[in-house]
């Protein structure tokens, strides 16, 4: 990555502490994603973009904005893409998944903050990741209340705005999300300097459409009874999904997508027969988190499904298209984005449906619920989620954990515990 | 006559146990785990060749923390499964719940029809564990099961904290004021009991036969105050703390293409 120095400078990135990450990078990469066997070849495409991950994109992200594009960084999948689009702006994922972040994070939050809140304030205040530097604006919304909080930090750095989400999914609710969007866009209109055209939120939303589409027939793959990929090479795809650009993140998952249709016709695999299914569900896994998958796979597990944000949470449910005002656009994404069902969300027993549901549809032997140290929502939701799968006589392992490597063994025990009760 | 080894590299205490093929336990050795794993799984072949069980010809299966560093092993296997399958050896039952307080981390397993159905360990925290009686003991210049004996006779004090270090203080600062002895060391005792009841209470049983297995099986005050915190009797057999041992060479029973005369 070293050719981009130049461009590090001008965003005033703090270069020496960014080649310490630059220096690790690969070899946790080549660990614990090059080590896998017979991967699809379509990967290429993904390792290429992670062996350049703070060069490549954010280099093509500086030449929209020399051409007068605006970019916004996001961290939650409840905040429309299509919207941005639609005024010709760009939308990145901001979350941060490595503990390099964390202790910048510390300096300024209290300890006992959720370390994907901690990496992400960490990255910014660092000065140690191109993306939180080129991001226009951030767009925030008040999920939980370590963000919540964060946001008021975050925003005596940087332009802020904050979406005011509902945490109930009454009408009233659905329609004040409605409501929102459109202010957003009114935001988005003035910072582009473009209007929002029913024709282009149109065609915004075919094309955010067309990428859950190409996200969600790899994930159908993953179906499949010989699994073409394993469950890490799927949660890279879809953690770099928050980042790449939408046509090209479809169309590169389509072709990955042919390929895994065709290893599934010819019977191959890349798990030996009798290898554990494991559906992990819980708080998101923002890139480079691969812990939990690395450990499940070399446990004598597959991963087949994340229930999570990195995961069917950002491609299950469509937007409808081809609507003739923005008022029904905005509604329309109202109504799909409300269908998410993150623990934020009081009550949330939509979660638990899809959880049984993936279940079934994934076939899977097991659940590993799985949640970020100090996320409350999630680990209290963890109760409902293992009562409910219990019951449905669906074996389930209760994990929490952060990015540091310091547990890895004791998670290894447990999961290898786990799926030797598999049988 | 064939023989199957179990090892169980603990953080303290390395077991390592030989059944013959009825099952019965012909030897048990205990070891110290020491600084590493891999010279303990060395001292423990000596000890095997010494007593003329060839490894290259027994079926050995390894498990707890150092399993991966015993490289004779044909298998590894967690502590998980080894526990339960030697709880039910040791109890001759299929239906258990086994408490096993080991030195660094305590598991509670759930056994139901011979089969693992759920279990839950301590966090990365000590808090429950050995380890937290251990620097509890040494704060008070005593033998860990000395203290666990002791406790019978104390009552009246509590420790409030769960984190080992902040209860260290507070043990410190009770010796300091001149506490008995004996109510310190039930404030310590009740501490780990508090604890594992509330691991317990994470996992759903019917009511079944609860056995302690790991280093404190002999310790009867212990059973005894687990006991009364659950409202069950605590049952423990002689050999409880060779389980994960014992587990391990039952398991080393299913390992084919070795295990001829030794
Ligand atoms: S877990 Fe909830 S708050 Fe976090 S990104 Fe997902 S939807 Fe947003
Ligand atoms: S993981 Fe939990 S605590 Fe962390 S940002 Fe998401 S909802 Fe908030």
């Amino acid at each position: 990555m070293s050719n981009y120095v130049e461009m590090w400078k001008n965003l005033n990135m703090d270069l020496e502490t960014h080649d310490a990450l630059c220096q690790v990078l690969p070899t946790a990469f080549g660990d614990v994603y090059l080590s896998q066997e017979n991967r699809p070849e379509g990967m290429g495409f993904w390792d290429f973009v992670v062996s350049e991950i703070h060069g490549i994109r954010p280099s093509e992200l500086i030449e929209a904005q020399k051409n007068g594009q605006k970019v916004f960084g996001t961290f939650c999948v409840y905040v429309p893409d299509e919207v941005v689009i639609a005024a010709n702006g760009i939308v990145t994922g901001l979350c941060g998944g490595s503990q390099f972040w964390v202790p910048g994070g510390e300096k300024v939050l209290p300890k006992g903050t959720c370390p994907l809140i901690k990496a992400s304030v960490g990255a910014r205040l660092d000065r140690t990741c191109p993306f939180f530097r080129i991001a226009d604006m951030y767009v925030g919304e008040t999920t939980c209340d370590g963000k919540k909080k964060a946001w008021e930090i975050l925003g005596q750095d940087v332009p802020m705005h904050i979406m005011d989400l509902p945490q109930m999914k009454r009408d009233k609710d659905i329609l004040k999300w409605a409501d929102e969007i459109k202010e957003f866009a009114a935001v988005v209109e003035k910072v582009t300097g473009n209007e929002i055209t029913v024709e282009a939120l149109n065609e915004a939303i075919h094309t955010i459409n067309e990428k859950r589409r190409a996200l969600a027939r790899v994930y159908e793959a993953r179906k499949a009874a010989k699994l073409p990929i394993s469950g890490k090479d799927a949660l890279l795809m879809m953690q770099i999904a928050f980042f790449d650009d939408p046509k090209r993140c479809a169309q590169m998952c389509n072709n990955l997508a042919d390929e895994l249709e065709k290893r599934i016709a010819d019977g191959v695999s890349v798990f030996k027969e009798g290898t554990k299914r494991i559906l992990v569900s819980g708080t998101p896994m923002a890139i480079p988190n691969w812990k939990l998958h690395h450990i499940i796979e070399t446990s004598g597990g597959a991963v087949v499904c994340e229930e999570m944000c990195t995961g069917t949470r950002y491609f299950e449910h469509e937007v409808a298209e081809d609507l003739p005002t923005l008022e029904a656009q905005y509604m329309a994404l109202a109504q799909r984005y409300m269908k998410n069902n993150c623990a934020c969300f009081t009550p949330n027993s939509g979660r638990i449906d899809d959880i049984l549901r993936l279940c079934k549809e994934y076939n899977v032997d097991g659940v590993i619920d799985v949640n970020l140290k100090f996320c409350s929502t999630y680990d209290i939701e963890g109760y409902t989620v293992e009562k409910a799968l219990k019951e449905a006589g669906i074996p389930v392992l209760g994990i929490e954990t952060d990015y540091t490597d310091a547990d890895a063994e004791q998670l290894r025990t447990r999961v290898e515990a786990f799926i030797e009760m598999l049988g | 006559m064939r023989h199957f080894i179990g090892i169980d590299i603990g953080s303290t205490c390395t077991k390592t146990v030989v059944l013959d093929e009825e099952k019965n336990l012909v030897k048990t050795w205990l070891l110290p785990t020491g600084w590493s794993s891999i010279d303990t799984a060395e001292a423990v072949k000596k000890e095997l060749d010494a007593a003329n069980f060839n490894i290259e010809k027994c079926p050995v299966v390894a498990t707890g923390y150092g399993r991966i560093a015993v490289p004779y092993a044909d298998k590894t296997i967690t502590e998980i499964t080894c526990h339960a399958k030697g709880a039910m050896y040791l109890q001759n039952s299929d239906n258990l719940l086994v408490i096993d307080i080991g030195g660094q981390d305590t598991k509670i397993i759930c056994v139901e029809n011979g089969l693992v159905k759920d279990f839950v360990m301590n966090d990365k925290c000590s808090a429950g564990t050995g380890r937290f009686l251990e620097v509890m003991a040494n704060s008070m210049a005593m033998r860990p099961n000395d203290l666990c004996a002791l406790a019978e006779f104390g009552g009246g004090v509590h420790i409030s904290s769960m984190c080992t270090v902040f209860a260290e203080s507070e043990v410190v600062s009770l010796v300091g004021r001149g506490e008995k002895k004996e109510n310190i060391a039930f404030a310590v005792v009740d501490s780990i009991v508090k604890k594992v009841a509330s691991q317990v209470s994470r996992i759903e049983t019917e009511k079944m036969c609860t056995c302690l297995t790991g280093g404190l099986c002999d310790c009867d005050y212990m059973k005894k105050a687990l006991g009364n915190e659950l409202h069950c009797e605590i049952s423990s057999q002689p050999n409880a703390r060779f389980a994960g041992a014992i587990g391990a060479a039952l398991m080393a029973m299913n390992i084919k293409g070795k295990g001829e005369e030794r």
